[in-house]
């Protein structure tokens, strides 16, 4: 185990045997069981659909520039947005952190081997990708324009769209989710390293925990949901037609039942990056590390208690928007104390700005707004003026792109020289940071404005009154497109020509730092970590349990 | 690398991610806990949907349901808890280290009781409904006797006990994988998790049936009129 | 102070002109629900910015030194922790209870509001007035008076949304929803469809004419000649057959007498209590299985797919018009 003192960067190490010349070929990287291996197939895979639903969005805004659509046919516009969402959501952000990051470095923040269910690990990439296969199918055949949210009896009887492929393969990838999160169960309840009690876990750790638990009780639900829609649309019986019998808003309530807390899927592993990078590179001890624990477990059992705020305008009881109003509130209180036990850890701190470390702060901020935002839509009365325009739009995607996409960006940076035994040139990376954040703001904060002024979501054509707003917005949109696509270059770079990297590049505190090289042999260890300390220790005088 | 000299003892069946068997054995038991938890949200989904539309068209669940025959439910309910009673047997046959054949013979008369549910309800009961025609959306005959509300309890019939049989015939799959590895000498009274870990999902699949049998078969009072 | 300033009419009207941040404010909730807004912008805009302020602050005052620098150690007292806990739950509470009070007492409309009727199909607004006037994608309506829209959809559910009123409501299939405002300035208001409803989607959008109540009632007079809804009502009644079997005053036909039951409870053959309104009417037409009374065999037919929602919804104003006992003609 390492000593008490701060490590730094040692001399790299590069002709070891690692996980990524260990064995070569298709084969082997396609049968393997390395959970490394495996979380960088899934990072192949989801960078792939994110280009696609990236491209989407991109056409989106660009037709938008006009009031009458610059772009193309109202049709058209319907199916990029469908896309967009469908993929962005459950092609992506889903996936994103818990399958590349927290495939990656769960095993090693606990000092294990491997994750409890190595070949089930290796079928959920199978599966994930014969999701996005179906999905692929969907879009290249003709596209889907119900929306990402199917909602009936549009989805079920008018579209005559590919919905039951793009249906399928959502319901396959979540099944590829439903496996990631019994195996992370199972792995950080059983395989912690000696010593590695649960108050001593990285907060990363506990997030993702939190995360597994949504996957294993709300997946199954939207996988119903689907496969009753799917019955529907193809056997014309009624389940949610309310033409034959069905009841659209039921639909709609067991929809939303996955797909609210599927948003916290979304944010809580970001959280958990959040937790890992500003204690890095502020060199401290989290403040209130039991407070952040249970804010992540009290966000995923309130999750599941709040999907009705979807649904305040749709005429359900004015009994049951009180109820799922108070609940909403009290599920942003464990956010407010994360971010105020994030912004208090860096209270005499150490503070460097490497990008993870521009991504993170980014991210507490726009995180923040994004949250406060929630709170005019958990509003009974405003969100009946809010629902259904550009204002929701706006909130979503502060939390979900300045959220949790910079806290992924942030992550993958971080983790980079772990992942690849490379450094990736650190000046292009903040340089990419400030575009994101700056295109990110340019983009959606309009968008605020415009939804309270009521312009309504996924219009084709809009009134030209909103133009000025809209064009800001598409020209944020640009900047953004910019930002990710720096990345994308100087990482795949980094890969053959970057500098190879010291085991502890920033000398962190955590087991994947101080215990493996940079990168990690397939077993992780050369010796099995047993741990003596709290998670972040970095003032070491004071090792006392939390 | 090096394990402690305990577990490089190797009993058949160790995985290397886990430094003891006895660990090995704990997380194949909580992973199948829950996964049937996963799978209990995902019966419970349909149930719910289920639960709203009696509500809300009672009178047709309940004439649809008296289409439905009591006696094969019946008879498929006891096959079940039957099969979850030998599925037990052959666990504890492995347990006790009893020979390998008397395992195999349990694993096969379970096998043989949940293909008998598959064949009593094809044979009698959905191909009864086939002709009578009760399928919706495939062959609905509708009229006064069959009103669209009772077509609905019967989509929700089909999803539900369909969604069952696929659940059994898997588990059917999944017994003649162990009988399988049974023969090949893979367990022994130290190692037998896959056989238990299949026991869990078995005795699941039987308990989901139990609660579809009164939901599905035994809606309102039948013999009162 | 700064919101008491942002909330002045003239403030609005400046800021209007210069660069719009809000729809005009042309209903009676509308400034409410405004001044809910500000505050809660206020308090997103107090946190940013104080989030943001601390983390500059502390990225400048705290940034490293030096390359292997470790910093002090520091305590996180349980005091600030209870106390960036409860001050925004307590925060939160207050917005939960405003907008919620907001919310319960726009919820119901005033008993004196005038019923208009919409109906939603892809991809226009269908308007009829109680006294016979149709419009499409356009509402007039009197200002300083309560109006309740009452909606159905012919096809999908859209939304209904009139951004000046902050008034929004689902449009369904198969029921009907009901919103209600009372405008307080004459002038032309947005009309939009919310619920994303297919292709032209963005298409189903008009316009609301708030007027005087004399231009109102001059409008009603003006144009076409048609019977009211509920006159439409009664005609369709007969010409459906209708009235053979619910002969309006006789406790002997071979359906229930319908004079006098819009608004009551009825006991069904199962024992159970429905209020009826709109929406049972409605189901009593194209589902008369699932509306059985005692005391009636089950004979109705069903006008299922014969009716358009237009036509129901006349058939539905007859009824209401059968107030008590004795038929009154429809106005």
């Amino acid at each position: 185990m390492s000593t008490a003192t701060l490590d730094l960067p040692q001399a790299p190490s590069e002709s070891r045997v690692n996980y990524l010349n260990a064995s070569y070929g298709i084969r082997s990287w396609l049968l393997t069981k390395d959970h490394k291996r495996i979380g960088l197939l899934y990072l192949g895979t989801i960078t792939i659909m994110f280009i696609f639903g990236g491209l989407a969005a991109f056409f989106m805004r660009l037709h938008l520039i006009e009031p009458q659509g610059a772009l193309v046919e109202p049709e058209t516009y319907n199916k990029l947005f469908t896309i967009h969402g469908v993929i962005m959501v459950f092609f992506f952000l889903v996936p994103s952190i818990p399958a590349t990051l927290g495939n990656f470095c769960i095993p090693l923040m606990i000092g294990a081997r491997d994750v409890a269910f190595p070949k089930i690990n290796l079928l959920s990439w199978y599966i994930f990708i014969t999701g996005c296969a179906l999905a692929l199918v969907a879009i290249f055949s003709g596209g889907v324009d119900t929306g990402w949210t199917f909602y009936t009896p549009y989805s079920s009887t008018y579209s005559h769209t590919a919905v039951v492929w793009m249906a399928s393969g959502i319901f396959i990838a979540g099944f590829s989710s439903i496996l990631t999160g019994v195996n992370f169960v199972v792995t950080i309840h059983k395989m912690r390293a000696p010593g590695l009690t649960w108050f001593r876990l990285p907060l990363f750790i506990w997030a993702m925990y939190a995360t597994s638990i949504i996957f294993i009780l709300g997946t199954p639900v939207i996988a119903i949901t689907l496969f009753l829609l799917g019955l529907e649309t193809l056997l014309h019986v009624g389940i949610f037609d309310p033409a034959i019998g069905g009841d659209p808003l039921l639909f709609q309530h067991m929809f939303w039942f996955y797909s609210h807390p599927a948003v916290y899927i979304m944010i809580l592993p970001g959280m958990g990056v959040i937790s890992e990078l500003i204690t890095a590179f502020s060199r401290k001890k989290i403040f209130g590390y039991a407070f952040v624990a249970f804010s992540s477990m009290a966000i995923a059992v309130i999750s599941f208690i709040v999907w009705g705020h979807h649904m305040f305008v749709t005429g359900q009881s004015v009994y049951a928007g009180l109820v799922f109003s108070v609940l909403s509130f009290l599920v942003a209180i464990p956010s407010a104390v994360k971010v105020f036990n994030w912004t208090a850890t860096l209270y005499k701190g150490s503070i460097s700005y490497e990008a993870p470390m521009l991504y993170a702060l980014g991210f507490i901020g726009l995180f923040t707004i994004g949250g406060l935002t929630g709170l005019f839509l958990a509003s009974l009365a405003t969100d009946v003026h809010l629902n259904g325009t550009y204002f929701v739009v706006a909130h979503f995607h502060y939390v979900m792109v300045g959220g949790a996409v910079m806290a992924y960006l942030g992550g993958i940076h971080y983790w980079w020289p772990k992942i690849t035994g490379r450094m990736y040139p650190d000046v292009w990376a903040r340089i990419a940071a400030a575009i994101v954040f700056l295109g990110f703001n340019l983009t959606f904060f309009p968008q605020f404005v415009m939804g309270y002024l009521g312009m309504p979501r996924r219009y084709a054509v809009y009134p030209a009154e909103f133009q000025v707003l809209n064009v800001l917005s598409s020209a944020g949109a640009s900047i953004l497109a910019i930002g990710y696509a720096i990345p994308l270059i100087y990482l795949f770079w980094s890969m053959r020509y970057g500098p190879p990297a010291p085991q502890n590049p920033w000398g962190a505190k955590g087991l994947e730092w101080e215990c493996a090289p940079s990168p990690p042999p397939t077993e992780n260890f050369e010796v099995m970590p047993v741990v003596t300390e709290d998670a972040y220790n970095y003032q070491p005088t004071t090792g006392g349990s939390h | 690398m090096s394990h402690d000299a305990a577990a490089h003892a190797h009993p058949p069946g160790f995985a290397h991610q886990f430094e003891t068997i006895q660990q090995q054995r704990e997380a194949g038991s909580l992973g199948m806990w829950v996964f049937l938890m996963t799978e209990i949200l995902f019966f419970g989904g349909m149930f719910t949907a289920y639960t709203v539309y009696r509500q809300l068209h009672f009178a047709s669940f309940e004439a649809g349901s008296h289409e439905l025959i009591v006696l094969f439910g019946a008879i498929n309910t006891a096959v079940l808890i039957c099969s979850s009673l030998t599925m037990a047997m052959a666990i504890r046959s492995a347990q006790t280290g009893a020979s390998k054949n008397t395992t195999i013979t349990w694993l096969v008369v379970t096998m043989i009781l949940g293909a008998a549910f598959v064949a009593i309800k094809l044979r009698f009961e959905w191909l009864r409904d086939w002709n009578e025609g009760l399928v919706p959306g495939l062959r609905w005959i509708p009229g006064p006797e069959h009103t669209p509300g009772m077509e609905q309890f019967f989509c929700f019939y089909f999803f539900m006990t369909g969604l069952h049989a696929i659940h059994m015939v898997v588990g059917l799959g999944i017994l003649a994988v162990l009988v399988w590895m049974t023969a090949r000498g893979r367990f022994s009274s130290q190692y037998y998790a896959p056989l238990e870990i299949s026991g869990l999902y078995w005795h699941f699949v039987d308990i989901v049936w139990i609660f579809l049998f009164p939901l599905l078969y035994l809606i309102g009072g039948r013999y009162s009129h | 102070m700064l919101m008491t300033f942002v909330a002045q009419p003239g403030a609005q009207q400046l800021a209007a002109a210069i660069f719009p941040l809000q729809p005009p404010a042309a209903s009676t909730i509308a400034g409410g629900v405004d001044q809910l807004y500000y505050f809660l912008t206020g308090v997103t805009v107090f946190f940013s910015v104080l989030i943001f302020s601390i983390i500059f602050y502390f990225m400048i005052k705290y940034r490293r030194r030096s390359p292997g620098e470790v910093p002090p150690e520091t305590h996180a007292p349980l005091a600030l922790e209870l106390a960036w806990t409860l001050i925004p739950s307590a925060i939160c509470v207050v917005m939960f209870f405003w907008a919620s009070y907001l919310y319960v007492r726009n919820a119901r409309p005033p008993a004196a509001s005038t019923e208009i009727f919409v109906i939603g199909k892809q991809w226009m607004w269908h308007v009829q007035h109680p006294e016979g006037p149709r419009e499409i994608n356009e509402l007039h309506v009197p200002v300083n008076q309560p109006i309740q829209i009452t909606m159905t959809s012919q096809d999908v559910i859209h939304d209904f949304y009139i951004p000046a009123f902050r008034v929004k409501k689902d449009v369904l299939p198969g029921r009907y929803t009901e919103i209600w405002f009372e405008a307080t300035e004459t002038g032309t208001f947005h009309i939009y469809c919310a619920q994303y409803c297919g292709t032209n989607h963005s298409e189903m959008i008009g316009w609301v004419y708030v007027m005087s109540p004399s231009d109102y009632a001059a409008w009603l007079a003006g144009g076409e000649q048609n019977e009211s809804m509920s006159q439409s009502g009664e005609h369709l009644f007969s010409l459906l057959g209708c009235s053979s079997c619910h002969a309006g005053t006789a406790q002997t036909g071979t359906g229930p007498s319908l004079a006098g039951i819009y608004g009551q409870s009825e006991k069904f053959a199962d024992g159970s209590s429905h209020l009826v309104d709109d929406t049972l009417i409605r189901q009593a037409i194209v589902d008369p299985d699932s509306v059985q009374l005692p005391n009636y065999r089950n004979v109705m037919p069903t006008f299922k797919g014969q009716l358009t929602e237009e036509q129901m919804l006349q058939l539905i104003a007859y009824v209401k018009s059968l107030g008590t006992e004795e038929r009154k003609n429809g106005q």
